[in-house]
């Protein structure tokens, strides 16, 4: 059975997949040393690597170490959770206008932060990682209770259940958000999503819920495989389609919950990187995967430096930057290129 | 025959359960618009309705029916309508339960051009001056519309496909969203506050100004809109079996998102982007009617309804006016869940 899962005549993959995935390899290396080189203090690589491997208290080890460093590990480790997590969310609802906030992810950590200002005036991105963790799990739970009433877990219901959701979340949040003006300035830069200004415990907090995710999502790539097929094909072919799903929808909820929790709603790269992956890889999750979550890191990293780098002193937060240069590269695909179908 | 007389009944028996939905989303309607018109500080008594709408009773009552509420109530239920309607024929296009007239950028460009207007026109106090009451209704259907035009010239590529429209649509949006949020952010934090009041979608404060224009968009495109679903149901079998049966598949595509961006940039310059209207009032009026996809007058009243009780309800459950686009979505998500739930 596994043999003919693995390699279905229909999903023969083209050569490009393995080439893309090398080229993402290296594009990830170049973007992680332009993001530890590149800002306000422009660096030389060689600078870069020595304060790296030794602190040798200058200012160039401070930005590099302090600074640069985790803000880099953050753009990663999100990066490829959300291109992961994207591409799952669309092959299981097999809808292209799913992204992995419509479980309610980005709601239910919306929500929570906006509470957590309110409440008890945290507003620093430290005390808004737990809160915003516990919000996605609560707001997707809730979307799994509702979508999954029926007998098996249907794509159809499980949007909707999670648009249903995600809208009953926001109007709350819009309600704390319009009560008090001090909630809504933390709310506002928060929503934009940005991995600046946060330090290296960021990074560790989130860390086993990405690995553990990715994992995951490697484990149910091949399944996707079968119940894209079809759910009847898919049962044919050995697969339970609800376990596929429930080991899918779990990881994304790691996943993007992480993501989310660490950085805010960077809403755009689970929505549009699989989309363009697609079109080079073709529809093979065990190539999509990887793939799109390398994509997604050398994107976000890539935005978060033209972010740093565009607006002078100041600084345009990663979650705009990406958004408007991601979408627009994204129109010029779509235009373009033959767009996979789901 | 037997299995065809059986068709035939059950057709029957569909349009039926359609009409009745329709005439009590209609009494309802009715009912809650004119409980509406009487409550408020000033309380006319539902009696002296009839009197005050021919032309008759006191001149104070008149001025508060007819200056204050009148307005308001027509912009709630037309809006309501519209976006809804839009919201049916852009998910029948895209045969995509979740796609909504934001796809086509309208509400990304309304939201977008509405938004750098109330944010560079100053302090949150000067909103109901002239220069803003006037810009932004008209910076939205300006901004809504361009936004369109450019993802509808995006996704042509020897015509325009559903799909590809879609993903251009998504693209766009981004790219709105973020200028959005960036001017959300740069504002002053009482500017940030209006301009998210005005994104929620609100009709606390609308006039004849925003009224008369919608009143004269919705005349031009509801009627457009209505003869639409004969040629949208052939095209629903497929581009070539419609081209086959002499549908001019693309015209019909074009006129049909034609219509949709008109009735949502009219709907959303009036009132704002009013939450949940346009997604969840198809779907919800196609569960009720029991059809194969989202009907156009049923989802009219429903989305009309839905605004206009939303309406109601922002102004008398809670010690302050919450904005309609708020409670839009309180009512309708909990109605789409219970509505899945049922299916079992």
């Amino acid at each position: 059975m596994n043999a003919i899962v693995s390699s279905p005549p229909a999903r023969r993959t083209p050569r490009r997949a393995p080439v893309l995935l090398m080229s993402l390899l290296v594009a990830l290396a170049v973007s992680v040393a332009l993001s530890l080189v590149l800002g306000s203090n422009d660096l030389g690589l060689g600078t870069a690597v020595r304060v790296l491997l030794h602190d040798d208290g200058s200012e160039a080890a401070t930005i590099v170490r302090d600074l640069r460093l985790p803000r880099t590990t953050l753009g990663v480790l999100v990066g490829l959770a959300l291109g992961a997590a994207g591409v799952l969310m669309q092959g299981h609802t097999r809808n292209p206008l799913a992204d992995p906030g419509l479980l309610g992810i980005n709601a239910g950590a919306a929500l929570a932060v906006a509470l957590a200002a309110q409440l008890f005036g945290i507003g620093d991105p430290r005390g808004q990682v737990a809160f915003g963790f516990a919000g996605a799990l609560i707001a997707t739970a809730a979307v799994f209770a509702i979508g999954s009433s029926g007998r098996q877990l249907n794509a159809v219901p499980m949007a909707l259940a999670g648009a249903a959701v995600m809208a009953l979340l926001s109007t709350f949040t819009s309600l704390v958000v319009l009560s008090d003006n001090p909630t809504l300035d933390v709310y506002r830069r928060w929503v934009v999503g940005s991995v600046s200004g946060r330090d290296a415990s960021i990074s560790v907090t989130v860390l086993p819920f990405v690995v553990a995710g990715l994992i995951l999502a490697m484990v149910n790539a091949r399944a996707l495989n079968a119940v894209s097929l079809g759910e009847d094909t898919a049962r044919g072919l050995g697969q339970s389609v609800a376990v596929s799903r429930l080991v899918g929808l779990a990881a994304v909820t790691l996943l993007a919950g992480a993501a989310t929790a660490a950085a805010g709603p960077i809403a755009a790269l689970g929505l549009i990187v699989p989309h363009a992956v697609r079109a080079v890889t073709g529809p093979d999750h065990r190539w999509l995967v990887p793939c799109s979550a390398l994509a997604g890191a050398v994107l976000l990293l890539l935005a978060d430096v033209v972010g740093r780098l565009v607006a002078g002193p100041a600084e345009i937060p990663a979650g705009i930057t990406l958004a408007v240069l991601g979408g627009a590269a994204f129109v010029v695909i779509a235009r373009r290129t033959r767009m996979a179908k789901l | 025959m037997a299995p065809l007389t059986r068709t035939a009944a059950l057709g029957a028996r569909r349009h039926i359960r359609a009409a009745t939905v329709c005439l009590v989303a209609l009494g309802a309607l009715l009912l809650v618009t004119a409980i509406g018109l009487t409550i408020g500080e000033y309380p006319v008594t539902l009696g002296q309705l009839p009197e005050l709408l021919a032309g008759g009773g006191a001149r104070i009552d008149r001025h508060i029916l007819f200056d204050l509420r009148l307005p308001r109530a027509v912009t709630g239920c037309l809006a309501g309508a519209c976006l809804a309607m839009a919201g049916a024929l852009t998910q029948t296009i895209s045969r995509n339960p979740l796609a909504t007239p934001d796809l086509l950028g309208v509400t990304g460009g309304a939201s977008a051009a509405a938004v750098a207007v109330i944010v560079s026109g100053g302090g949150a106090y000067r909103l109901a001056s002239g220069i803003t009451t006037l810009g932004v209704p008209v910076a939205a259907l300006a901004g809504g519309l361009l936004a369109a035009l450019a993802v509808y010239g995006f996704a042509w590529r020897h015509g325009v496909d559903g799909f590809r429209l879609v993903l251009v649509g998504i693209g766009c949006g981004a790219v709105l969203t973020a200028l959005t949020n960036w001017l959300l952010i740069l504002a002053g934090i009482n500017s940030a506050a209006q301009a998210t009041v005005w994104l929620v979608g609100s009709i606390s404060a609308v006039s004849w100004d925003q009224a008369v224009p919608l009143i004269v968009l919705a005349a031009l495109l509801v009627p457009a809109a209505l003869t639409l679903p004969r040629t949208l149901a052939v095209t629903q079998l497929g581009d070539d079996a419609a081209a086959g049966l002499g549908v001019r598949v693309q015209t019909t595509r074009l006129t049909t998102i034609a219509v949709a961006v008109g009735l949502t940039a009219a709907a959303v310059a009036a009132a704002g982007p009013v939450g949940f209207v346009a997604l969840v009032t198809p779907q919800i009026m196609l569960r009720l009617t029991g059809g194969s996809r989202p009907p156009l007058v049923a989802s009219a009243l429903g989305g009309a309804l839905l605004v206009q009780a939303a309406d109601l309800l922002g102004r008398t459950a809670f010690g302050w006016e919450v904005p309609v686009g708020l409670i839009t979505a309180a009512i309708g998500a909990p109605y789409l869940i219970w509505l899945l739930l049922r299916r079992r």
